[in-house]
């Protein structure tokens, strides 16, 4: 694994003159859960949807020496960024397998397509141990639960080989120990890859964050541990009613 | 999921011997002859089953590619019996005209058969590759296709010198040297059409089995989601398209020697409807449902449309209606509906699985 880093410098995303985010620069580097959290509307989907090439943006997003702003959706993706959405998004009528090895053909030539599967890839194997699906190789991704089709997504990215991994509320909807258990899972994936997390989950944020960016109004409001960005007045002072919810328990 | 493509390569078996080997023996000659017609639409139906079952595209307009196939052949048969003459309708209109260029190659036996295979893979290609590119699906697609069918048909009417207009072109006295009013060789036209339709199910069996089906499924359930595992799907589209448009083509090729004549109210927009309603019927995203289909409403209308040709159309409807209503994946899901009561097939479990996750949502 290369130790090259993500770094976005100065990303601006404009709808029809509204300007959702204006100017946001941060970096991340593999070994460290990175967090992006703010309010509702402070534009953290769209740093990710800018950056995965689904929204025009201005400014610049680099994984090492190579800009990924201007380049198509899946050309990006074959640069090694990975995404998971809000809402789990899987191949409901496909079995886990076969969503997995969906994932896996980035890698192998377009040929290969017209040959059907014999065996399983054992980067795939690798996967569901990881992520704990080992057990549903042949149910369908959509009778899976909430939290299982977050984890066939994760699954995904390790599936392809992903070096950026930006996550999209991994744990809305999860139960306490599927929290607990993605937290740790992420921490794993961290350790050799680049991943960055956008939630709204404060608790999730305290327990697992190595760094955490605070996005407000499209601006980057803080940044740094989570006690240096608990500390931050400014940033109490944007919850209002939640920065109890910070600073506390 | 390892064991079942082998059954279905026994049921291709089945049907190759059904048409191949027992038609033939029971059938009399004008019922085989109408069997062929119905093969044709068949091969043309497997096509759509590919690209409208499997890949979402809703091709409305298969008239097009059916009409490159038909008039390509129907040209080379045209001018195979006319000789070193002008084709007998031309001379009607004018005695003097020279054969219009286009129709000049295809006096080659070589070149048309190469014309049947690369014209509908050419303008499926950029036809697809334009729009697929540009992201038109959905109704934009169906209507876009539809609209073409309609063009085409209005400008072989509009142009009756050139191309025999709404008469279309018939009379064809050989086909590749053999004579068409021979029993024997309008036997082997059937079985070229029959043998056609079981390599089509041969390549979509295939296609279905391999990793490009299963990727083909994403693509039409989550277009997007496909383009972040990195692959472009306007490719996979294409890929899908162009095979469906090559076998539309094929199908239209062989309906001209076995039924004797084309003509635009072969190709245009409600004759591109009626290839997709036996799709419809039989099951789009099923394997033997298309084809099936297509060979039901043939027969249906070869019968029941000549005995109560009032009455045919109302029963067409009808069983749209019931078929849409209440068999939405068509009739090929009938078997899996009464089995799948004992077995809970996965397509009736979700909503448990969605409610419970609902549920967790509420409570966390």
């Amino acid at each position: 694994m290369t130790g090259a880093s993500l770094v976005v410098t100065d990303l601006r995303v404009e709808f029809s003159g509204f300007v959702a985010v204006g100017g946001v620069s941060f970096d991340a580097h593999p070994g460290e859960v990175r967090f992006l959290i703010g309010p509702n509307g402070a534009g953290k989907t769209t740093c990710i949807d800018a950056v995965t090439g689904l929204t025009k943006a201005t400014g610049s997003a680099r994984l090492g020496q190579t800009e990924l702003l201007g380049k198509q959706v899946h050309k990006i993706v074959r640069r090694g960024i990975g995404r998971t959405f809000q809402t789990a998004s899987v191949f409901d009528e496909l079995t886990v397998l076969q969503n997995l090895d969906i994932a896996a053909g980035l890698h192998r030539r377009s040929v290969s397509l017209l040959r059907a599967r014999r065996g399983i890839d054992p980067s795939i194997e690798r996967a569901l141990e990881e992520t704990g699906l080992t057990g549903e190789l042949t149910t369908p991704a959509g009778i899976l639960s909430y939290g299982q089709k977050q984890w066939l997504e994760i699954a995904m990215l390790l599936v392809q080989d992903a070096k950026v991994l930006l996550l999209d509320e991994p744990v809305a909807g999860m139960s306490q120990d599927e929290r607990t258990a993605t937290g740790e899972l992420l921490q794993r994936i961290a350790a050799k890859r680049i991943v960055l997390v956008v939630e709204h989950d404060m608790d999730f944020m305290r327990r697992f964050a190595t760094r955490v960016t605070v996005l407000h109004q499209g601006k980057v409001l803080s940044q740094g541990t989570v006690a240096e960005v608990q500390a931050d007045p400014q940033v109490q002072e944007v919850y209002l009613g939640t920065a109890d919810a910070i600073t506390e328990a | 999921m390892t064991k079942k493509p082998w059954i279905s390569l026994g049921g291709i078996g089945v049907f190759a011997v059904l048409l191949l080997a027992v038609a033939p023996l029971v059938l009399t000659d004008h019922w085989l002859n109408n069997l062929g017609k119905y093969c044709c639409w068949a091969i043309a139906a497997v096509g759509i089953g590919l690209a409208w079952g499997r890949g979402g595209m809703l091709v409305m307009g298969q008239g097009v590619f059916f009409a490159l196939g038909a008039y390509s052949m129907a040209m080379h048969l045209t001018l195979e019996t006319a000789g070193d003459r002008i084709p007998a309708f031309m001379v009607l209109y004018d005695p003097l005209a020279p054969l219009p260029a286009f129709w000049e190659p295809f006096r080659g036996a070589g070149f048309t058969l190469a014309a049947i295979v690369l014209l509908p893979v050419v303008v499926a290609g950029a036809l697809g590759y334009a729009l697929f590119k540009r992201r038109v699906k959905g109704a934009y697609f169906a209507i876009l296709s539809q609209a073409l069918a309609v063009a085409l048909a209005v400008l072989i009417s509009s142009t009756i010198r050139e191309t025999g207009g709404d008469t279309g072109l018939s009379d064809f006295k050989y086909f590749f040297g053999f004579v068409l009013n021979d029993p024997a060789n309008r036997q082997m036209v059937y079985l070229i059409a029959a043998g056609l339709l079981i390599v089509c199910l041969l390549a979509v069996w295939q296609f279905y089995r391999s990793r490009f089906g299963e990727l083909l499924i994403a693509t039409r359930d989550a277009e997007e989601r496909v383009r972040f595992l990195g692959y472009d799907p306007a490719n996979v589209k294409l890929v899908a398209f162009v095979v469906s448009a090559l076998m539309a083509s094929i199908g239209g090729a062989l309906f001209v020697p076995i039924v004797g004549i084309i003509t635009p109210a072969e190709i245009g927009a409600a004759a591109s409807i009626l290839m997709i309603a036996g799709v419809a019927l039989g099951g789009r995203a099923s394997l033997f449902g298309p084809a099936l289909g297509a060979i039901a409403v043939g027969w249906g209308q070869s019968s029941l449309g000549s005995t109560w040709p009032d009455g045919w159309t109302y029963v067409l409807g009808l069983l749209f209606i019931v078929v849409i209503l209440f068999l939405p994946n068509g009739l090929s899901s009938l078997p899996a509906r009464f089995t799948g009561r004992a077995r809970r097939t996965p397509v009736e479990q979700p909503t448990p699985a969605i409610a419970a996750a609902e549920l967790e949502g509420v409570r966390s």
